[in-house]
């Protein structure tokens, strides 16, 4: 196989979160030995609980923060570190979308102008260039001039996410990290950006790591999914193997709670005990306390991210077992 | 159709921002304790309808029409009295939670606000009532975590506060905004059956504004589907999800990504939304219709109800009551043969 665009190398990154007025601060470990590849013109999906950690790996692979360990390699060298004049003029080649459509962007600059933002920091084209480009963007996302001259609060929630989507797109990037781009939009406009995506991708040879909570689209778009849970990957293989059988019993509660519309959900996997605190992170597998399966061994083992077959990576102790017989001590 | 039992009425609710109409009037009503889907097109105007109906949008944005509760006008309500009602019987969870909550305020001070403002709770109590709060919705360590201001939150957490806020003041409507967009679909089904416990113990009615066909249909009795800011169609989830009448339902339908099977390219509808300042003749969907004829450019079609408690704003309505008339009565006559 031929280098990645990006490998990311066990990264770690953990924050110091105060525990009250007098307490000391505590280790929340939002990322913790995160590590995979991504080809030029790959998606890779990431799904998983709310907060394990998906969106600060997004922001490490980046180098929007730093990583406590590990490294990310962008187009064969070491990405350089955030803020430096090396890594802004890498900027123009990687993008990211967030979360929070209104919190990325300006409320004091019509949106037409944040999207001519990019063009101007990078100096692409003249500026009657920069316009068409602009107007083009517009288009290609499915707003108007009229949107384009509108303040942000002055937009819908799906349309700001489009405008978001325009400016990420403006310096036609390599690689793009989607985090949450269309869970504001209505399922048509949802089905607009996500074939408008695979068309960048295969007219530009863009990458993009695409964190969502929809597993359709997740579905629909990548190649390659990966599953977090309490800041490490659970599981991971090709899209469609991962949500037809899924292996890791967090992934199957997932997949398992996924509504479909006009359906009732019969056999949903409901996860007990509580939601996973990565300021005290439980022994063992961290998932054993809400696991329908675990056993004793869970508690204590920590289980790694093994080949388990056709091209698919798990960390369960039971699912390592029963792929691998003769697997190494843990 | 006025029944005794409905808590909010919104009538003839128009919006206008500088003299142009966003919203124009829409008819919806919502029993004591009921839940109500809001789905459609993004940009078609379910946010400014409920951010109209509580007051909640700039001045300079011109809001007719009238919206009762257990009938009283909010419309023609004081500002005062507005206050009370928001946040007290009635709480939003708005769309965007990072952006809601104050990022200079502890959770502790945000919520603590809420408690004393619509629950005269003070002091000790404040605490421990958040504690619970965060704890309902799954904020692990939330003893701890009150302490923490909303950056050093996830997405999907701050989301769950904004919904402990909302439950803070007990409210008798919950108006909930895309409120499970950041969350995992397992932490979004236990949200789900919170704010389902929630309703079924204390009678709270929801209106749950989603993209996500698959929440609204677990969640709510009934379903409005909006489009260019009027309501298309509404009717019984279940009817609606596996029989949709509007072609702007069906086409949103028919876009959803399957789960299994093979991949293929997606159905989006084509074109896009009109332009609210220039808004064609007839119905605002015309355009896009896969089924528009001549009748469709020359006036807006009227609502007419297809099936019992089914209503739709499309021409095809009248064919469409025959063919479900005609369902029903051979299905009448298929009974009587059996019998
Ligand atoms: N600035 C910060 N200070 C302290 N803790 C933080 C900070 N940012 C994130 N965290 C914590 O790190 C963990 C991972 O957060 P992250 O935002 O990466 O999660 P996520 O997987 O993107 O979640 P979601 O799906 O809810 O967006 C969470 O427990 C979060 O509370
Ligand atoms: N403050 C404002 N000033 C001017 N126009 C506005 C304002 N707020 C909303 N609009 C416009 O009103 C229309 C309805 O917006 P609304 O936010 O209700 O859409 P929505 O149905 O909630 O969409 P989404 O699903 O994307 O959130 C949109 O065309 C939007 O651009
Ligand atoms: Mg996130
Ligand atoms: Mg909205």
């Amino acid at each position: 196989m031929s280098e990645p665009l990006v490998r990311v190398d066990d990264v770690a990154r953990a924050y110091h979160a105060r525990r009250g007025l007098f307490g000391r601060p505590v280790e929340v470990a939002a990322v913790d030995g995160v590590s995979f590849a991504l080809g030029r013109g790959e998606t890779l999906g990431i799904v998983g609980e709310s907060g394990s950690g998906k969106s600060t790996t997004g922001r490490l692979v980046l180098g929007l923060e730093p990583t406590d360990r590990g490294g990310v390699v962008f187009d064969g060298a070491p990405m350089p570190k955030g803020g430096t004049a090396e890594w802004r003029r890498l900027r123009a080649r990687m993008q990211m979308i967030f979360q929070d459509p209104l919190g990325a962007l300006d409320r004091r600059l019509p949106i037409a102008e944040q999207i001519r933002e990019p063009l101007d920091i990078h100096g692409v084209g003249d500026r009657l260039s920069r316009l068409d480009r602009v107007g083009d963007l517009l288009d290609r996302v499915g707003l108007g001039v009229d949107h384009g001259r509108r303040y942000p609060h002055e937009l819908s929630g799906g349309q700001r996410q489009r405008a978001v989507l325009a400016r990420a797109l403006a310096t036609t990037p390599d690689f793009l990290v989607c985090d949450e781009p269309i869970s504001a939009l209505d399922v048509s406009i949802q089905a607009q950006v996500v074939n408008l995506l695979v068309d960048l991708q295969a007219e530009f040879g863009l990458a993009m790591l695409f964190v969502s909570h929809d597993l359709r689209v997740v579905r629909q778009i990548s190649r390659r999914v990966v599953v977090m849970y309490l800041g490490r990957i659970v599981e991971e293989g090709s899209a469609d193997d991962l949500f037809a059988t899924p292996v890791h019993p967090y992934t199957r509660a997932l997949v398992s709670a996924a509504p479909t519309p006009g359906r009732r959900l019969v056999d949903r996997i409901v996860l007990g005990g509580d939601p996973p605190n990565p300021a005290d992170r439980p022994t063992g597998c961290a998932f054993h306390p809400r696991c329908p399966v675990a056993e004793a061994r869970c508690r204590v083992e920590t289980p790694r991210l093994v080949d388990v077959g056709a091209g698919r990576r798990a960390a369960c102790l039971l699912v390592a077992a029963d792929a691998t017989p003769n697997r190494e001590a843990a | 159709m006025a029944s005794a039992s409905s808590l909010v009425r919104l009538e003839g609710l128009t919006v206008a921002f500088d003299g142009v109409r966003v919203l124009h009037g829409v008819d919806v009503e919502l029993a004591r304790g009921g839940t109500l889907g809001l789905v459609g097109e993004s940009g078609s105007g379910k946010s400014v309808t409920w951010l109209a109906a509580l007051g909640l949008l700039p001045t300079k944005a011109r809001v007719e029409g009238r919206v009762l509760l257990d009938g009283e006008d909010l419309l023609a309500a004081s500002e005062r009295r507005l206050d009370a009602v928001r946040g007290g019987r009635i709480a939003m969870i708005f769309q965007d939670p990072a952006s809601a909550l104050n990022p200079v305020l502890t959770i502790r001070r945000q919520i603590g606000e809420a408690l004393a403002l619509h629950r005269g709770l003070s002091g000790r109590a404040i605490g421990a009532e958040a504690k619970r709060l965060l704890d309902l919705v799954g904020i692990p360590d939330a003893e701890r975590r009150l302490s923490a201001y909303p950056h050093e939150f996830s997405g999907g957490q701050n989301q769950r506060i904004m919904i402990a806020m909302a439950l803070a003041g007990r409210p008798d409507l919950l108006v909930a905004d895309e409120p499970t967009t950041a969350l995992d679909v397992t932490i979004q089904a236990q949200i789900l059956d919170l704010l389902d416990l929630v309703r079924r113990e204390t009678g709270m009615a929801l209106v749950l504004i989603s993209h996500d066909l698959g929440v609204v249909s677990q969640t709510c009795d009934r379903v409005a589907v909006m489009y260019a800011g009027r309501i298309v169609e509404e009717g019984p989830s279940d009817r609606l999800f596996a029989d949709p009448a509007h072609p702007y339902t069906r086409g949103l339908i028919g876009a959803l990504p399957p789960l299994d099977g093979s991949r293929r390219r997606l159905v989006s509808i084509a074109g896009t939304v009109p332009d609210p300042k220039a808004p064609p003749p007839g119905c605002a969907f015309a355009p896009r219709c896969l089924h528009s004829d001549r009748r469709c450019a020359v006036a807006q079609p009227s609502v007419e109800t297809i099936e019992p408690g089914r209503r739709m704003a499309c021409v095809l309505a009248v064919h469409r009551r025959e063919e479900s008339a005609g369902a029903a009565s051979s299905l009448a006559r298929k009974e009587t043969a059996a019998s």
